[in-house]
């Protein structure tokens, strides 16, 4: 049952979602029935956030975090990106052969250049 | 019943039944097998009590859980803070449809392909899309909690997560190339064409896939957003009772999805090894459903193992690892298997055979070097030595 293209292939994702639905329903339908067999006692205490028995005293919110973060999210826009341009390249690779390879290879280049320089400019690194 | 309801939405649904029953099953299961295992590795006898060989201490555990009192920190965002296991849960349970577990199944008249959905021609893609928006899951949950560690656990682990999704896509790609298609059905019967499971000639592109794959579930030795000398229980602190079990299902749902894809990528799927090989033809008496799942079993047993060889990466080194060289390696492998692929058939045979030769080369290196002595001042060498 594999289809290419047409509105076959818009109805091929139909299990899927129906699929998912109930992968999404699961943990929901547990939740709620587990309810009925707990007790609940909260006091102020057991609510507060854990920070190891010390009474917080700011929001978690309130603090700033690393840059490096975001720029390790945005080197994997950018890597994830090339890897997504390289999997319809694989699939055609039969029909493009040496053609294909001299293209990925020009490609690639560019990249690991632009890799090379992220690299020497120490955003690799995290000390 | 008409054709197009029972194939697009009763199948689905049994089929989503009996996988969230098979993972919540299979994750309890699996914790008692690592903590016997762990047990014997660490050379003491883990759960011993609760039933024939503790079998049925994960039961205990379940039930323990569910009653558990359910506390949601007062300054916690309620509704992200629910939202957060089951995004990460969702995504696991639906990649285990995505990928093909066997042939076809004929049950009451009615026969279905062993896998979620209709074989998809982007199935890999797929799978690669939705086992990603896990990370979501995961900050989200550290975020709303409103609590110091688990902010930190879950930035941490979404660097981690997406730091590893690009050796992870490259490597993937390998085994794209040698068989020209991302349908997962397709890539089995290329193993199957080709006489040779693709681990062979992507010796490398499967241990990318699996070191990442060992990365994207938080697991030891890249268990870093769990560290818990430093971070508590990282992204899951403010997570308790059955909110916490659902976390803990997704970990082991995740470790099955990337096993059975690396299974399907790597190892064949369900077919036999040697699939071409005739005088072989009596390993057919196992069904291939049996062979797809021992094969998904043995890696998590491998899971296990990692978890009692290796001691825990520091944050430093573990963005090193992925960014400094598993990039590099698999952009080099890229090229290796791009040549392989582009000489034919012979090509891939090989490729295989000269990485599998490399890799014996390397173990008889290592087993032929003499022993260093052994220094008695380390902890686990004074340890066997007491036990000789």
């Amino acid at each position: 049952m594999r289809v290419h293209g047409g509105p076959e292939a818009v109805e091929s994702y139909i299990p899927i979602l129906f699929f998912a639905a109930i992968a999404a329903l699961f943990p929901v339908v547990m939740l709620v029935v587990m309810a009925l067999f707990r007790q609940q006692a909260p006091n102020s205490t057991k609510l507060s956030p854990y920070e190891c028995g010390v009474v917080s005293s700011t929001d978690a919110h309130d603090h700033r975090f690393s840059v490096r973060y975001y720029l390790i999210a945005v080197l994997f826009v950018v890597f994830d990106v090339e890897t997504v341009f390289l999997f319809p390249w694989a699939v055609m690779y039969d029909k493009l052969l040496l053609f294909g390879l001299i293209e990925m290879a020009v490609f690639l280049y560019i990249l690991v250049l632009g890799y090379v320089y992220v690299w020497k400019r120490g955003a690799l690194s995290w000390a | 019943m008409s054709h197009t309801l029972l194939h697009n939405v009763l199948i689905p649904f049994i089929k989503g039944l009996v996988t969230v029953v098979a993972v919540g099953l299979a994750a309890g299961v699996l914790t008692w097998i690592e903590r016997r295992l762990l047990g014997r590795l660490q050379i003491r006898k883990g759960p011993n009590r609760v039933g024939p060989q503790g079998f049925f201490q994960w039961i205990a555990d379940t039930i323990k859980l569910i009653f558990k009192e359910d506390i949601v920190p007062s300054r916690a965002e309620k509704a992200l803070h629910l939202l957060g296991p089951l995004l990460l849960f969702t995504p696991a349970v639906v990649v285990l449809g995505l990928v093909p577990w066997g042939p076809e199944l004929t049950l009451f008249g009615v026969t279905t392909p062993l896998h979620a959905a209709a074989d998809l021609n982007v199935g890999l893609l797929l799978i690669l899309a939705v086992s990603t928006i896990g990370v979501y899951g995961i900050i989200l949950s550290g975020w709303a909690s409103n609590s110091k560690y688990p902010l930190l656990g879950g930035l941490r682990s979404a660097a981690q997560l997406i730091s590893y999704e690009v050796p992870m896509g490259l490597a993937v790609v390998s085994a794209i190339l040698m068989s020209g298609s991302l349908s997962m059905v397709e890539i089995i019967e290329a193993q199957r064409k080709a006489g040779v499971w693709f681990v062979f000639p992507g010796l490398i592109a499967f241990f990318l896939y699996f070191v990442s794959g060992v990365a994207e579930t938080n697991r030891t030795p890249f268990d870093l957003p769990e560290a818990e000398s430093e971070l508590v229980g990282g992204f899951h602190t403010e997570y308790s009772g059955f909110r916490w079990a659902v976390f803990f299902m997704s970990e082991y749902g995740n470790m099955i999805s990337i096993s059975a894809v690396a299974t399907t990528l790597f190892f064949g799927g369900w077919l036999r090894p040697f699939p071409n090989v005739a005088w072989l033809s009596f390993l057919d008496v196992i069904p291939a459903f049996f062979w797809f799942s021992g094969k998904v079993f043995l890696f998590l047993l491998v899971y296990i193992w990692f978890r009692a060889t290796f001691p825990r990466y520091r944050f430093d080194q573990l963005m090193a690892l992925g960014w400094k060289t598993l990039i590099p390696i698999s952009l080099g492998n890229l090229a290796l298997v791009a040549i392989a692929v582009l000489w034919g058939a012979a090509g891939l045979k090989v490729l295989g055979a000269v990485l599998v030769l490399l890799v014996a080369a390397g173990f008889f290196a290592v087993w032929r070097r003499p022993a260093r002595p052994r220094s008695s001042t380390t902890m686990a060498s004074s340890n066997v030595e007491v036990r000789a």
